[in-house]
């Protein structure tokens, strides 16, 4: 484990910005712009072999300045050791690169996170909501300042209306 | 139920006359053949596939032939949590099931919506198909279902089957 947390470390030391183990969970955050390269590091390195990404999701920290936090969970098949990989982004730009060319499993779950966190994945080949249907226009549900109940879409139903009479 | 009156026809007491309105033996009919769709949504719907097993049995009241077709059955037992996005689904089947129907919203999820007072679950299926029965619960049980089932065929002995059609429907189908 620690050996694990110190090459990854070594092999980016501008682009880690932070390295923790809590109850033998090892979690690297990365810098936005970096994702890509670690993910790549921990895909195609000897040593690290993360052949399965186990879940991608999403945190909204409403006071902080960069408020969203994305979470890879991956796991080695043949190694059998995991590693979460989190980075930030503001609401402004939130933005991440995409990992579902890296990871094929990633796709619809980094569709999810773009569903109900609104963070959008660059080359992403088919980024649609995939919970919500397709024109919901309500926002992005599971940020902290969307309302518990909506915005009035469970209590309309639009489809009585097109019944015959 | 008053259904069936037993006339004593000759001398040796064997019963061979049978009065009744035929409104009931309609009723009767029908209440004792119920066709449930299977429409399981959550967790209630291991207590409605329960109450179909051996040992509850839902066959003795008639309604335990489950179709999978909408067309085929005449009883929508909305078990579970109803989601917004699922709404639609809902209204077609029902709308695709043959006359009479029946609608019986089993668990406090289908009745109101439950603890999910949110962005997603609609607050009861009666929002936008009618509702026959409520049965409430979280989940029922097997019991509390055929209690429900026993009220509907209750409900069904008391519909009118030959009734007026209205002036509006009359006039449509002379021209």
């Amino acid at each position: 484990m620690q050996q694990l947390a110190r090459h990854v470390q070594e092999s980016f030391p501008a682009h880690v910005v932070h390295v923790t183990e809590w109850r033998g969970e090892l979690t690297v955050t990365v810098a936005k712009d970096h994702v890509r390269e670690v993910a790549t590091f921990l895909r195609e390195e000897p040593g690290m072999d993360f052949d399965y990404v186990v879940h991608v999701s999403s945190v909204d920290w409403p006071d902080d300045d960069e408020r969203f936090e994305v979470v890879w969970e991956f796991y080695s098949i043949r190694k059998r050791h995991r590693i979460r990989l989190k980075t930030r982004a503001s609401e402004s730009d939130c933005v991440v690169d995409s990992l579902s060319d890296l990871w094929k499993g990633a796709d619809f779950m980094e569709r999810e996170v773009y569903d109900m966190m609104g963070i959008r994945f660059r080359n992403h080949p088919d980024l649609r909501r995939i919970l919500m249907p397709d024109d919901y226009t309500e926002g992005y549900p599971l940020r902290k300042d969307f309302p518990l109940r909506g915005k009035g879409w469970r209590d309309t139903f639009e489809f009585l209306d097109e019944l015959p009479r | 139920m008053g259904l069936i009156q037993l006339g004593r026809h000759d001398k040796d007491g064997v019963p061979d006359v049978i009065t009744g309105s035929l409104e009931k033996a309609v009723n009767w009919a029908r209440k004792g053949s119920l066709w449930p769709m299977t429409f399981g949504l959550a967790c209630c719907a291991i207590e409605m596939m329960a109450a179909v097993s051996s040992r509850y049995d839902m066959d003795r009241f008639g309604a335990g032939v489950f179709r999978g077709s909408p067309r085929q059955s005449d009883l929508m037992i909305v078990a579970g949590t109803v989601c917004r996005r699922m709404a639609p689904v809902i209204r077609k089947i029902y709308d695709q099931m043959p006359e009479p129907k029946y609608v019986i919203a089993m668990g406090s999820c289908a009745t109101s919506g439950n603890i999910y007072d949110s962005y997603s679950v609609v607050q009861g299926v009666d929002r936008f198909i009618p509702v026959d029965i409520y049965v409430p619960g979280c989940p029922p049980t097997p019991e509390a279902l055929f209690d429900g089932i026993l009220k509907l065929q209750e409900r069904i002995m008391e519909k009118r089957v030959f009734v007026a059609q209205p002036k509006e429907v009359k006039a449509a189908l002379k021209v």
